[in-house]
């Protein structure tokens, strides 16, 4: 028992604290708009809402990681939907040539920023702010400044869709405790595979330390961290059977944060970014080509910009030159709140999504309260300021 | 009134439970230089803030009293208006700034509320500058044109343009060289004329006996003992014992059941250029030879060209136009990135941990692991955690790092745990011949004894181990072999029955006087 003991260590409240803050901003705005936030359809809004956003701040992150931010991403967004819309209203091809295109010009977009910043050496901020005012001055020009659209339903999916559904009646007890009178199979079958997953790696994560005597986490910490993920999990993925089922955009954004999240932990080329932003002398001096992880970072950024301006695009059913505007920001701030300090080196792609989310569900919240988007940005704003602000202040009372 | 112008009285300080000082006292006597030494962690930075009132009163237990005036200092600001500054290790100038502006930073020379005059600050400015030996300097340009040593005179003068009684010193010499550190500490000597006095805090103990008429010893948060210059037995052996708490007879352990084997590390002709200036050659047709398991020194002076002889063969980290070939094991490798030279079994660790070795940030295994990764903690790119983990855990061990996890954050170890990660880190990359730039630099005594038992392990492993260090002690009590460097070229070289500081420094100069004829 004793030598048990000694191999406990308690959890990093930080960097669980938060989903708890995620949690108790959604339960605030579900008192103040009574329960309308919780509703199945507007759970499907808020992931629909948030897709790109979410996208964009995982390229974000590394981009922060690096200690710096990339400011053209909005423009990028803009720029790599209207590609798509011209080609597929304008020269009349195929959908997949409009997705390749829009995914050429992204990483094209990408490369020429990573250029600049990795072998020129010209700070980030210039040359993003560079891309950014060239970005959007190409949209209005190559869309004449006008809205081209509709676009075909089989790309719209992408944005709008959802995954196959397997649709069960609900008896009017369920439908009334529920919110919903059919429920989707296939979301639940989703669910539980996700519940089983999350399940299996924690139990290998902690059989994997107690066969290396490492220490571990006390069984309490972990059920309840279980516990809080699996509340999660069932309550997206229940409201969103009561919906339509599983939107499109939600795969995507899975596999981005599953593969970006993977990248950044268990990689050597993650962790070198993790070192390039701690100090980059040190690591150049630890045979790290700090250069090429520059480089490749906001190639990156390139590429899952274009990623988003797809998916926006989809959604709008069109290409719009006002695309993107101001999503660099909301990226940036989701790093921010999501814990990535500031000077770089620190940061998780879990943390800049659940940064994102918790902006989303702010705007979402207070759209439903009926605030207008000029004020919604005033809170915005404060949300980021206080998250950092927190941050800093944590750290400093620690050293 | 008492002659003593500061006594601190019983200070005790705590952070979150854990006591960094202890019932400590101090008395400084008006007019003299004090000397405070003590191994790093020991409290002397803590104590010096406590003074200087960065940790404002009632954050403390205990009383400060100068000049016969209870002290409750709540800033910087407080103290400073006392007539107490302090200099920290770290330089506080700005370095695209004038000399004259860095000098009266935080206190400008006004005339109207608000308005700077400028003929008053640099006329001021130059008289602050001639009580610190620096009458002849311009004091319009930029203070990063000049060198560290004066950069460090010119801290001084922006303490005397505050008018200080009491300046404390912190390390003020551990970025200088020999000469340098002897110009500053007669500046100290000058000042005492002038009625200033100084609390000094430094590692180098030869310095502390030359300048110093007392010195305080602290060890573990407490005070051991104050010894006085001409009274007590102040010799640098019973200082030392005070600090560590037993007798060092030994500062370098010795080294015994090694096998030096055949040459497996030789630079033939090896050129650089200034990376900035194409036309200034830095280092001029060197040739040195390593053999495993054994131990060499490049000696010199500061500026001699050893740190850039090590960077430019670690993978040209340093120079342009760089030629001459290096042979590892007979055979000749090609060392044109960092990742060749660690690809080739070569280390470097530099002489600045903060700036060139460590991410602060980050954890032990994070610094530990991270320019071995690529070769021995991943596959296809993917990283092992779990062999990490075992591998940084052993090797906090091998080195003795003082830690409670290898999840600790470096940036909040001492210097000497600091250098041991750095240490552990390039041991990872399994190198067969090591480079080891200042490895003790600003680091205590027994930190640095333990640095020297690592090294004595890796030469029993058969590495080649080279040591810049401008400490000329450590050159002999580690090194088999030694190679003088200066200006740029190789001044001799001595065997371990040749070794002594007289030899060096007279083959120093020797080189010297010929690199003048030639000039002539």
């Amino acid at each position: 028992m004793e030598t048990k003991n000694k191999k406990l260590v308690n959890m990093d409240l930080k960097q669980y604290g938060m989903f708890l803050i995620l949690i108790g901003i959604f339960i605030l705005f579900a008192i103040t708009t009574k329960g309308a936030n919780a509703k199945p359809v507007n759970i499907n809004n808020l992931i629909m809402q948030n897709g790109y956003v979410v996208i964009l701040a995982i390229g974000m992150l590394l981009c922060v990681l690096t200690g710096n931010i990339d400011l053209g991403v909005g423009s990028v967004v803009a720029v790599t939907g209207s590609v798509a819309g011209i080609i597929m209203i304008d020269l009349k091809m195929n959908m997949w040539v409009a997705i390749l295109a829009a995914l050429a010009v992204g990483l094209l977009t990408g490369l020429f920023a990573g250029f600049f910043i990795a072998y020129l050496g010209i700070p980030p901020f210039v040359v993003t702010l560079a891309t950014m005012l060239m970005g959007r001055g190409l949209t209005y020009t190559l869309l004449q400044a006008q809205t081209k659209g509709p676009f075909e339903q089989s790309y719209n999916f992408i944005g709008a869709g959802f995954l196959p559904v397997i649709k069960i009646p609900l008896g009017p007890g369920l439908a009334n405790a529920l919110g919903g009178t059919t429920i989707d199979l296939i979301s639940i079958i989703v669910a539980i595979i996700a519940s089983a997953a999350l399940i299996f790696s924690e139990y290998r994560n902690y059989s994997t330390k107690k066969k290396y005597d490492f220490a571990v986490n006390p069984t309490w910490q972990i059920a309840l961290k279980l516990a809080i993920m699996l509340f999660i999990i069932w309550f997206f993925f229940v409201k969103l059977a009561l919906n339509n089922g599983l939107p499109f955009v939600l795969l995507i954004m899975v596999i981005l944060i599953a593969v970006y999240g993977f990248i950044t932990s268990k990689t050597v080329a993650g962790r070198q970014i993790y070192a390039l932003g701690g100090n980059r002398k040190a690591a150049n001096l630890s045979g790290i080509d700090t250069n090429k992880v520059f480089f490749w970072v906001y190639v990156n950024m390139g590429f899952l910009s274009s990623i988003a301006g797809i998916v926006l695009a989809a959604r709008n059913g069109s290409a719009t030159p006002k695309a993107g505007d101001g999503f660099e920001m909301d990226a940036i701030a989701s790093c921010y709140i999501g814990g990535a300090a500031v000077a770089g080196g620190a940061g998780t792609i879990v943390g800049a999504v659940v940064g994102a989310f918790i902006m989303g569900i702010l705007n979402n919240g207070m759209s439903l309260m009926g605030f207008t988007t000029d004020v919604q940005k005033i809170f915005k704003g404060m949300v980021l300021l206080l998250a950092v602000t927190l941050d800093v202040l944590s750290k400093r009372k620690k050293s | 009134m008492s002659d003593y112008i500061l006594e601190m009285d019983h200070i005790t300080k705590k952070f979150s439970g854990v006591t960094a000082l202890d019932d400590v006292n101090l008395k400084v006597k008006k007019g003299e230089i004090h000397a405070i030494c003590g191994e790093n962690g020991a409290g002397k930075s803590t104590l010096m803030n406590v003074l200087s009132g960065v940790y404002p009163f009632g954050t403390y237990e205990g009383d400060i009293l100068y000049k016969g005036e209870h002290c409750k200092f709540h800033s910087l600001r407080d103290s400073e208006a006392k007539g107490i500054v302090i200099i920290h290790q770290e330089l506080a100038l700005s370095p695209l700034l004038s000399v004259a502006e860095n000098v009266f930073i935080g206190n400008e020379q006004t005339s109207m509320k608000g308005i700077i005059d400028w003929t008053e600050t640099r006329r001021h400015a130059k008289e602050m500058l001639a009580k610190v030996g620096l009458e002849n300097e311009d004091v319009n340009v930029p203070v990063n044109t000049l060198g560290v040593g004066k950069q460090q005179l010119i801290e001084i003068a922006k303490a005397m343009a505050k008018k200080v009684e009491l300046l404390i010193l912190d390390e003020p010499t551990a970025a200088l060289n020999d000469e340098e550190s002897r110009k500053l500490l007669d500046i100290m000597l000058q000042l005492k004329e002038q009625g200033i006095t100084c609390i000094i805090i430094s590692h180098k103990l030869n310095e502390i006996e030359y300048v110093s008429d007392s010195v305080t010893i602290i060890r573990d948060g407490k005070t051991i003992e104050t010894l006085v210059k001409g009274v007590d037995d102040y010799s640098e052996d019973r200082v030392i014992k005070a600090m560590v708490g037993r007798e060092m007879t030994n500062r370098y352990p010795v080294r015994e059941g090694v096998n030096v084997g055949d040459v497996i590390f030789e630079v033939k002709n090896w050129n650089v250029f200034h990376p900035d200036d194409e036309h200034r050659q830095v280092l001029k047709d060197i040739n040195i030879k390593v053999r495993a398991g054994e131990v060499v020194g490049l000696a010199g002076l500061m500026g001699a060209g050893r740190t850039e002889l090590a960077m430019s063969l670690f993978g040209h980290s340093y120079g342009q136009k760089i030629s001459g070939t290096v042979l590892m094991n007979g055979q000749e490798v090609h060392l044109k990135t960092v990742k060749d030279a660690v690809k080739n079994k070569l280390a470097y660790i530099s002489e600045d941990r903060k700036t060139y070795g460590l991410n602060l940030i980050g954890d032990v295994k994070e610094n530990m692991t991270i320019a071995a990764r690529p070769f021995f903690f991943s596959n296809h790119g993917v990283i092992n955690e779990n062999d990490e983990i075992v591998a940084a855990q052993d090797y906090r061990q091998r080195v003795k790092v003082k830690t409670n996890s290898i999840n600790q954050v470096v940036g909040a170890l001492s210097g000497g745990n600091q250098q041991k990660v750095v240490v552990a880190k390039w041991m990872m990359t399994q190198p067969n011949v090591l480079i080891m730039d200042e490895p003790t630099r600003g680091i205590d005594v027994g930190a640095k004894y333990e640095i020297y038992c690592v090294i004595n392990e890796l030469a029993k492993a058969g590495k080649a181990i080279i040591i810049i260090s401008s400490e000329m002690p450590e050159i002999i009590g580690t090194c088999d072999r030694c190679y003088v460097i200066n200006e740029g070229e190789i001044a001799g070289e001595l065997t371990r029955e040749e070794f002594s500081q007289e030899k060096i420094m007279q083959l120093i100069m020797a080189h010297m006087r010929k690199g003048d004829g030639n000039g002539n």
